[in-house]
């Protein structure tokens, strides 16, 4: 694991950084996730502000952390502030990040959806409503898969497809409160069963 | 079919209540917020219907931006406007945004613990069949399509295969696929 650096973060360089997310805002279609590619390009190889394992360690706690995936933008942006460092820092790279991410993709969702509520009796609007239910229900039942199929060997993964089965079924099927069956994945997980 | 029914069903009570209820939702969401979105709003509290809520999640999709961000900030608007947008972001993020922070200072510490890696592991399974199910349960929705259960269904499979089996980039679905289906749908549905 390389040393994290030592940053000497100028105003210049939080405005470029506020300026980063602001644009890839509107570029994130399906998520912010789908612009971490971009991040990376810009965050780790061009500007050296995050390691590797900065940027990592930000999907994957935010993905094991209650709450939306997009956090994985404000440990970006703490990261970066403690690199630059202090904790104080540390709060502004977050607050940097996720006003950057989220401005214009928030106001231009909350604009469309108020011009689309208002028109809501309009032929065009009912039929891309109607008609996109399809497409993002399987896409909800895909993203299942490829979630599960991040568990590539067979083999020894065969119990996380077993415990990935068994808690779509019983969701699908039950009205089990949700953070059961969570628990009982992180026990079957620590203990060394899935 | 007419997308805000005018029968009255349950409605968050204040601003307050949107923030709460958002928030309490968003901390029981790992890996997937969506599915306890659609749990919370459609079948526990009945702000809106399955096929409200697909409407509303497909727009969310097609914008820019976290899906569950945007989802969030329409059912408050649908409510209270613009406050009630702010009050649901508010709520999806504020609280889960320092949790994630901590998490992250205590992380370094316990990275390498294999019990935690585990767990890790076996919550990531547990929430990708939580993500499948939301998905299969909304099949439901589709039994009053206008373009009927079958085109539906292919439409579906033709969606899954592409991304799931075939890995395309989302946008091939989004944009080719679905602009087929709802050019369909627009055939179907009368003007």
């Amino acid at each position: 694991m390389t040393e994290a650096p030592l940053l000497n973060m100028q105003w210049g360089d939080w405005l470029h950084l506020f300026g980063h997310f602001l644009s890839l805002s509107l570029l994130s279609i399906g998520g912010a996730i789908s612009t971490a590619p971009e991040m990376h390009r810009y965050l780790v190889g061009q500007q050296n502000w995050l390691t590797d394992a900065q940027f990592n360690a930000s999907i994957a706690i935010a993905q094991a952390a209650p709450g939306p995936n997009v956090l994985f933008i404000a440990l970006m942006g703490w990261h970066i502030g403690v690199n630059a460092g202090s904790a104080a820092l540390g709060l502004l790279g977050v607050l940097i990040a996720m006003i950057g991410i989220l401005l214009p993709s928030t106001t231009l969702t909350f604009l469309a959806t108020r011009w689309a509520h208002r028109n809501r009796e309009l032929r065009a609007v009912r039929a891309f409503k109607q008609g996109m239910a399809p497409i993002v229900i399987a896409l909800l039942i895909a993203t299942g898969w490829i979630m599960a199929s991040a568990n590539k060997n067979p083999a020894t993964d065969w119990p996380l497809w077993l415990l990935t089965a068994a808690a779509a079924l019983l969701i699908w099927k039950t009205r089990i409160h949700l953070l059961w069956l969570l628990g009982a994945g992180a026990a079957l997980g620590w203990f060394g069963l899935a | 079919m007419n997308p805000s029914p005018s029968e009255p069903h349950p409605q968050p009570q204040s601003l307050s209540d949107l923030f709460i209820s958002f928030t309490v939702l968003a901390l029981q969401g790992f890996g997937g917020v969506v599915a306890i979105v659609q749990r919370e709003m459609v079948e526990r509290k009945r702000w809106m219907t399955q096929e409200e809520f697909v409407e509303d999640w497909a727009v969310a999709q097609v914008m820019p931006g976290p899906n569950v961000v945007n989802l969030s900030m329409m059912i408050g608007a649908r409510y209270f406007g613009l406050r009630g947008a702010l009050a649901a972001l508010a709520g999806m993020l504020t609280v889960p945004l320092v949790l994630v922070v901590l998490l992250a200072m205590v992380y370094a510490q316990y990275a390498s613990h294999p019990g935690v890696t585990g767990a890790l592991h076996g919550m990531s399974a547990v929430a990708a069949g939580l993500i499948a199910s939301t998905g299969l349960k909304l099949l439901s929705a589709l039994k009053k399509h206008p373009l009927g259960v079958p085109i539906c269904i292919a439409l579906a499979a033709a969606c899954f295969s592409i991304i799931a089996l075939l890995r395309w980039p989302l946008v091939y679905a989004l944009f080719g696929l679905g602009a087929v289906s709802c050019l369909l749908t627009y055939r179907k549905i009368k003007p």
